[in-house]
């Protein structure tokens, strides 16, 4: 049985930032990956990143990832398993992977969990025609298989991901007719939405999308108005002609294996839903078992990285590994309470003061 | 120097379209700074600093927190225009009032295909997206690098150097209905 | 419904494959996932649900949601949104559950 000594399951910005500062302080580590490539989310992104120089600001996503995937491939420490899903996690550290030529049992002295979120379902008839993707399927088919979703596009969600997507969308010629949000005001950054509205496309805040119409694939939407109450306001529903319902309303942290390992679970709406409990080193519950990005709270790429970067530390520093990691540690907790100390940091600290609130016994 | 403001408007926060108030204060005061100067566009805290380490000349202050607005000083820019090409918002534009008779200049970023060409015709179009007449493409600067945006300098008339905020390239229709049919 | 130019990004293809989808031939490239080959062809409906026979494509296009199953060289339940093209490839539409096929010898 081969044995490691951080195995890192999933590997997107949080997971790549993991290891690298876990090899970095002299660790062993083994970074597992369900796809055939490395990056997560982070290849998809096309536009120039924010946050500080510290993260890459400036840069695009996507050159982001490849930075960190060319890094990964220098560092000898670190042992690549693409097209490897973890199974489950068992006693004696004992991680199952499902490989292409079978099955494989990994030790693992540290285990750092970072496979990200998913998209949420929306509820309405006719969700699950043809046509109704998530923000993330269509990011996927233009920026990663140069395919396009369709040729008119409603975008339901005015987050950052839902404003991207339509800016990416526009990109590639395709006409986004409307983006929805339920709120009352935008939901991403006033910038990416000043964008997609100097490119002519209309912002329905207090919005919903009603149903999806067409018998076969999708060939319109039906959106109504909501209340102060978020209630539908009767009559004034409108047809939209789109061929392509596009769902940005929101990821859910995707927490398999942290719940099948045991670790403390919390439901924390402003972090995505269920996420495990974890402490300031992003430790879970369970001694051996740390987290970083999405899986642990919804929040952005930049984040993202920099946590990652501290559960790496954190699980090398626990095997007694020490490259000046005690620094390097509070660097990255002060780069993170940066990110989140101005108002679009609200929600994250608020669902972290919940979180530790509940407590972190088993 | 820019004056602090008090926050993105009830319609900004609402519409994504800055107002007369948010924009109030951007507009360069002619009697201080003649030729093209930097408007900086970035109403809202969010954790966000290259403009300032794209500036050559100082122009605008390093972060003391990243979620800060950016500080600008009119009068130390030359309206070189990299911080258009930087910012990731797209948020930047350079004006010149004075670019001719009866025209002004605008400087914006431009990520779609295809690039304009040199003394083409655009449409011009406002922050809604409205189109406002036509532009004339003065200059296109390609990217020197992925990271950065290409800039489009269109020359439009005077009376519109506050409005247009953005530009249509007409053949990208026909392209789109090509795809269409496909 | 492929995108031949963009203004960032460039995309790489493998060789160019033909495969089958419902006996008809179809072009793609080599690796790419076959639900791409199928949505730049035009094709959205990948299946019927086994009890009400609705019309499926896929929705979150990374493996995770299963929308998009379908029988791939006789294989039912292949999720078609990352198993990759190969030349030749037979692609069906799955109706219901799928019929899987077991060897008692094995």
């Amino acid at each position: 049985m081969e044995s490691v000594e951080v195995a890192v399951v999933g590997a997107g910005p949080a997971g790549l930032s993991a290891a690298l500062a876990a090899a970095g302080q002299g660790a062993c580590v083994a970074l597992i990956e369900r796809d055939e490539r490395l990056g997560g989310q982070l290849v998809k992104q096309t536009h120039k990143f924010f946050g500080s120089e510290r993260q890459e600001a400036g840069v695009r996503g996507f050159a982001i990832a490849h930075g960190l995937a060319e890094a990964v491939a220098a560092e000898p420490a670190i042992e690549v398993r693409l097209a490897s899903t973890a199974l489950g996690y068992y006693s004696d550290k004992v991680i199952y992977l499902e490989e292409p030529d079978g099955l494989v049992k990994l030790r693992a002295e540290r285990t750092i969990i970072t496979t990200g979120a998913a998209e949420r379902m929306l509820a309405f008839p006719g969700n699950d025609l043809p046509g109704v993707y998530g923000a993330g399927a269509v990011q996927t088919l233009m920026n990663v298989h140069g395919v396009r979703p369709g040729s008119r596009v409603l975008m339901v969600g005015s987050g950052n991901i839902g404003l991207i997507v339509s800016y990416q969308l526009l990109q590639t010629r395709v006409e986004v007719a409307a983006v929805l949000e339920a709120a009352p005001y935008v939901g991403g950054y006033l910038v990416h939405a000043a964008k997609i509205r100097r490119a002519g496309v209309p912002i329905l805040v207090s919005h919903s999308v009603k149903e999806a119409l067409g018998d076969r694939e999708v060939r319109g939407a039906v959106v109504q108005r909501l209340d102060s109450a978020w209630k539908p306001v009767p009559g004034t529903e409108v047809t939209i002609v789109c061929d392509v319902i596009c769902l940005a309303t929101g990821l859910t942290p995707l927490t398999e294996l942290a719940w099948q390992v045991g670790c403390k679970m919390c439901y924390v709406p402003a972090l995505g839903g269920h996420v495990p409990w974890h402490d300031e080193d992003m430790r879970t519950t369970i001694e051996d078992i740390y987290v970083a990005g999405d899986c642990s709270g919804v929040e952005e790429a930049s984040a993202a990285m920099v946590g990652g970067r501290l559960a790496g530390l954190s699980a090398a520093a626990s095997l007694g590994h020490d490259r000046g990691v005690a620094g390097k540690k509070q660097a990255a907790r002060e780069e993170l309470a940066a990110l989140r100390a101005g108002p679009t940091g609200d929600k994250i600290r608020k669902g972290l003061a919940r979180l530790r609130g509940a407590g972190g016994s088993g | 120097m820019s004056e602090s403001r008090c926050g993105p408007s009830e319609t900004l926060r609402r519409t994504g379209v800055p107002t007369e108030a948010d924009l109030a204060g951007l507009r360069p005061d002619p009697a201080r700074v003649a030729g093209p100067v930097a408007v900086l566009e970035c109403f809202q805290r969010i954790p966000c600093d290259p403009c300032a380490a794209s500036c050559k000349r100082g122009a605008i202050a390093p972060f003391a927190d990243i979620n800060d607005l950016p500080v600008f000083a009119p009068e130390k820019c030359n309206g070189c225009g990299l911080c258009v090409a930087r910012c990731p918002g797209l948020a930047i534009f350079v004006v010149d009032e004075t670019f001719g008779p009866g025209e002004a200049l605008i400087k914006l970023a431009y990520e779609f295909l295809p690039l304009p060409e040199r003394d083409g015709a655009v449409v011009a179009l406002d922050r809604e997206g409205r189109p406002t007449g036509q532009a004339r493409v003065v200059r296109v600067q390609r990217p020197k690098s992925k990271d950065e945006s290409a800039v489009v300098w269109a020359a439009v008339p005077k009376s519109l150097a506050s409005v247009v905020r953005g530009i249509r390239v007409e053949e990208g229709r026909l392209a789109h209905e090509a795809s269409r049919e496909s | 419904m492929r995108i031949a130019d963009h203004p960032i990004l460039e995309f790489k293809k493998g060789r160019s494959v033909k495969f089958t989808f419902e006996n008809q031939e179809f072009p793609g490239y080599e690796g790419e996932p076959v639900a791409a080959a199928l949505l730049a062809a035009g094709i959205r409906v990948l299946r019927e649900s086994p009890r009400l026979h609705r019309p499926r494509g896929f929705f979150c296009a990374i493996g995770n949601c299963s929308s998009c199953l379908m029988v791939v060289d006789g294989v039912p339940n292949v999720r078609v949104c990352v198993e990759p093209l190969r030349e030749g490839m037979r692609v069906e539409r799955q109706k219901g559950h799928g019929d899987i096929r077991w060897s008692p010898s094995k």
